[in-house]
């Protein structure tokens, strides 16, 4: 199959619990909504004629808030829940009409899921989790564990592979997550809400990873998540549920430019961030740090150790005094002069509580990372321009 | 006012004594073969491990102890003091009377986790098998320990054998509970992705969910434990031999010393068997959930204060 060709379709998808379905059907075809439905009938609507295209090698995010119907989709992708009535088609096969083997045995090969929670079992380590998907396909031990040790590498897990769960970070059990989820290689990874469980800043580093792991092996990806800006920033296409209804179906630029109702207007108001991320959360410490008594030959010891050509300077009290760049230290030590008089002292410096909004234009131009300085002066940390960047993406 | 009003009148009666002997006859008469073959395969049984336990030199004993509640209690003052207490028992004289509590209790609980593992496993996955297990469960431990005595003796008559069987009965609830109990709050979503990477029922069971529920599984294992060695001793009224027939002795001859002694002797046993079981599944429990295993620390720091 090509990239672009459809992979998964998904047509006229309904999911209600309850126990008068049937009536709970003719109420939805007249038109009646979630609320009417359970009040006449007392069946819950959790997907009502749910129809979307996923095409290979794409990122296709569904979003909504919980409630949406969401979770209940990507669970009637691989049959953890069973459709009330709809079809879905995957690789030209008809997921409804497959029999219990040949159910297990798409979830095998076809479709690998990612959890909000992770999933993971406590009782085997890092390795024995990730080749789980190969363990119950039968693949000989050897071959499964030399095939996992790769995916757990490719996820920057390396090391960790006989370490017990409980002993990783959130961020890491959802990297062993993902490898699981990657060793199948399956046709096609469900992310549910994936990224829900975890703090920002380890957030925005998996949604990047996910990116160039999804580059890196052309995997498609149906992603679910709440976040706005996870869906902007992931998604190839996009459709916003509601009440188990998609309300709209395209991409980011359609969408911002074009949307259908209040409640997406809403939706995607809520995403730019810019004026909601201060310069703390994105900073980083700076790895080259020098005091001002030290000499040229301290400076540029530190600049060679990190390998960027320019390092901060602060005083005995932490208080940022400016940026040495590579060449001056040289000059000072050729000169063999204090590197004070050749500190850039008006370089740039923001508050950490300055919004992303007003240090973008500093970021535009400005020649080092900006430096984070609280009230007194002292230099907490910096912020990159790739950093102040990729907080609006 | 007429008299029944206040007393129960006698002219109702309701003969089910008779009906239930005549049951027990005819079981007793036609089903003679069944039982003879309960009672011969489960007294090899029970002489063969008796065999086994009273081959185990007394001080090979004291040192597995040690040795175990070293590992998992990690404590030496801990492992000290349940060697001594149990070579006091050899020392009271009872240790072939120890031995053989050992062995009843031994098998009782290997044919309770025979029995009840399984019917575990059983109603924690199917509803149906639940509703009609539950209730059965709930009578078993309202039943006071007694009762158990009357059917083992009117089908087997006296003797170990049918100790063993009483007491596997009544040592049965808490292992298919705490097996049930232990599968079904294994994490929903740990269940829900082995489903979703193609997990078949039975590697399910045996690679998810057995493994998660292994703790709570222990812990039944500790309760059957504990509570078979109380019915053994109760069971020496239905003849068993072992630490309870001396209790039993002792009350018949008003010898108090003799009935101490052979009680301290049943309390240290207990003592020792419940912390090396409860040390191995707390164990378990802390390795698999963290949360979990700082509530265990609090617990074990209060032991220590409490031995201090």
């Amino acid at each position: 199959m090509e990239n672009g060709e459809v992979i998964l379709k998904v047509e006229n998808l309904v999911k209600l619990y309850g126990l008068n379905k049937q009536s709970a059907r003719e109420l939805l075809k007249k038109g009646a909504d979630k609320k009417e439905v359970l009040r006449q009938t007392g069946v819950t609507v959790a997907v009502n004629n749910v129809s979307f295209d996923v095409k290979k090698g794409e990122i296709f995010v569904l979003i909504g808030l919980s409630g949406s119907g969401k979770s209940t989709v990507i669970r009637c992708v691989n049959m953890l829940q069973q459709p009330t009535s709809g079809k879905i088609t995957f690789e030209n096969q008809n997921i409804g009409s497959l029999s219990k083997s040949e159910l297990i045995d798409f979830r095998r090969t076809k479709a690998s899921m990612v959890f909000q929670n992770f999933g993971l079992m406590s009782h085997r380590n890092v390795l024995s989790n990730v080749a789980y998907g190969l363990e119950v396909r039968g693949v000989k031990k050897e071959e499964r564990e030399k095939k996992a040790m790769e995916i757990i590498a490719m996820v920057g897990l390396d090391g960790w592979e006989n370490k017990s769960i409980l002993s990783l970070s959130g961020g890491m059990r959802q990297r062993v997550g993902i490898a699981r989820a990657l060793t199948n290689d399956p046709g096609m990874l469900l992310m549910d809400e994936p990224f829900s469980a975890l703090d920002p800043l380890v957030r925005r580093d998996m949604q990047f990873e996910l990116l160039s792991i999804q580059r890196k092996m052309n995997k498609t990806i149906l992603f679910i998540t709440h976040d706005i800006d996870e869906a902007f920033k992931l998604g190839d296409r996009i459709a916003i549920m509601r009440d188990g209804m998609i309300i709209q179906n395209g991409t980011a630029e359609e969408m911002a430019s074009n949307p259908a109702d209040d409640y997406v207007r809403d939706f995607i108001d809520s995403a730019d961030k810019s004026h909601v991320l201060c310069a703390k959360n994105i900073m980083i410490t700076p790895t080259s740090l020098i005091h001002t008594r030290d000499g040229a030959g301290n400076a540029l010891n530190a600049m060679k150790k990190t390998g960027f050509s320019s390092t901060y300077v602060i005083d005995e009290k932490m208080r940022f005094v400016g940026v040495l760049t590579l060449e001056d230290a040289m000059k000072a030590r050729a000169e063999n002069l204090p590197i004070d008089s050749f500190i850039i002292k008006d370089a740039d410096r923001v508050a950490p509580d300055a919004v992303v909004a007003d240090i973008m234009p500093l970021a535009a131009h400005t020649r080092f990372p900006i430096a984070v300085v609280d009230e007194e002066g002292r230099l907490k940390g910096i912020v990159s321009k790739a950093a102040v960047l990729s907080s609006l993406s | 006012m007429p008299e029944w009003i206040m007393h129960f009148p006698e002219s109702i009666y309701l003969n089910i004594k008779d009906a239930v002997d005549r049951f027990v006859l005819y079981i007793t008469v036609h089903w003679d073969g069944f039982f003879d073959a309960i009672t011969t395969g489960l007294r090899s049984f029970l002489l063969y491990i008796n065999k086994f336990v009273s081959h185990i030199p007394w001080w090979l004993l004291i040192a597995i102890v040690f040795v175990l509640t070293l590992k998992i209690c990690k404590k030496v003052t801990k492992a000290v003091l349940y060697s001594l207490m149990l070579f006091v028992i050899g020392a009271m004289g009872l240790w072939s009377y120890m031995n053989m509590t050992i062995a009843i209790v031994l098998t009782s609980v290997v044919l309770s986790l025979l029995i009840g593992f399984p019917i575990g496993v059983l109603i924690s996955a199917s509803k149906h098998a639940d509703s009609v297990v539950k209730p059965i469960l709930d009578m078993m431990q309202t039943m006071p320990a007694f009762v158990y005595l009357i059917p083992a003796v009117m089908l087997l008559g006296l003797g170990n054998v049918p100790a063993v069987i009483a007491t596997t009965i009544y040592a049965l609830p808490p292992i298919i509970r705490l097996t049930n109990h232990g599968i079904k709050q294994v994490d929903a979503e740990v269940v829900e992705a082995a489903e979703a990477f193609g997990s078949t029922k039975w590697q399910m069971l045996i690679k998810v969910q057995i493994p998660q529920a292994l703790p709570t599984i222990m812990a039944g294992l500790n309760q059957t434990i504990m509570m078979a060695l109380s019915m053994v001793v109760t069971c020496s009224m239905i003849g068993a031999s072992g630490l309870g027939s001396e209790v039993i002795i002792a009350i018949n001859r008003l010898e108090i010393g003799r009935g101490f002694s052979a009680g301290i002797s049943v309390v240290i046993l207990a003592v020792i068997l419940d912390r090396i079981t409860q040390g191995i599944y707390k164990q378990k429990d802390g390795e698999t959930d963290g949360k979990r295993r700082s509530h265990f620390k609090s617990r074990k720091s209060g032991q220590a204060l409490r031995f201090k």
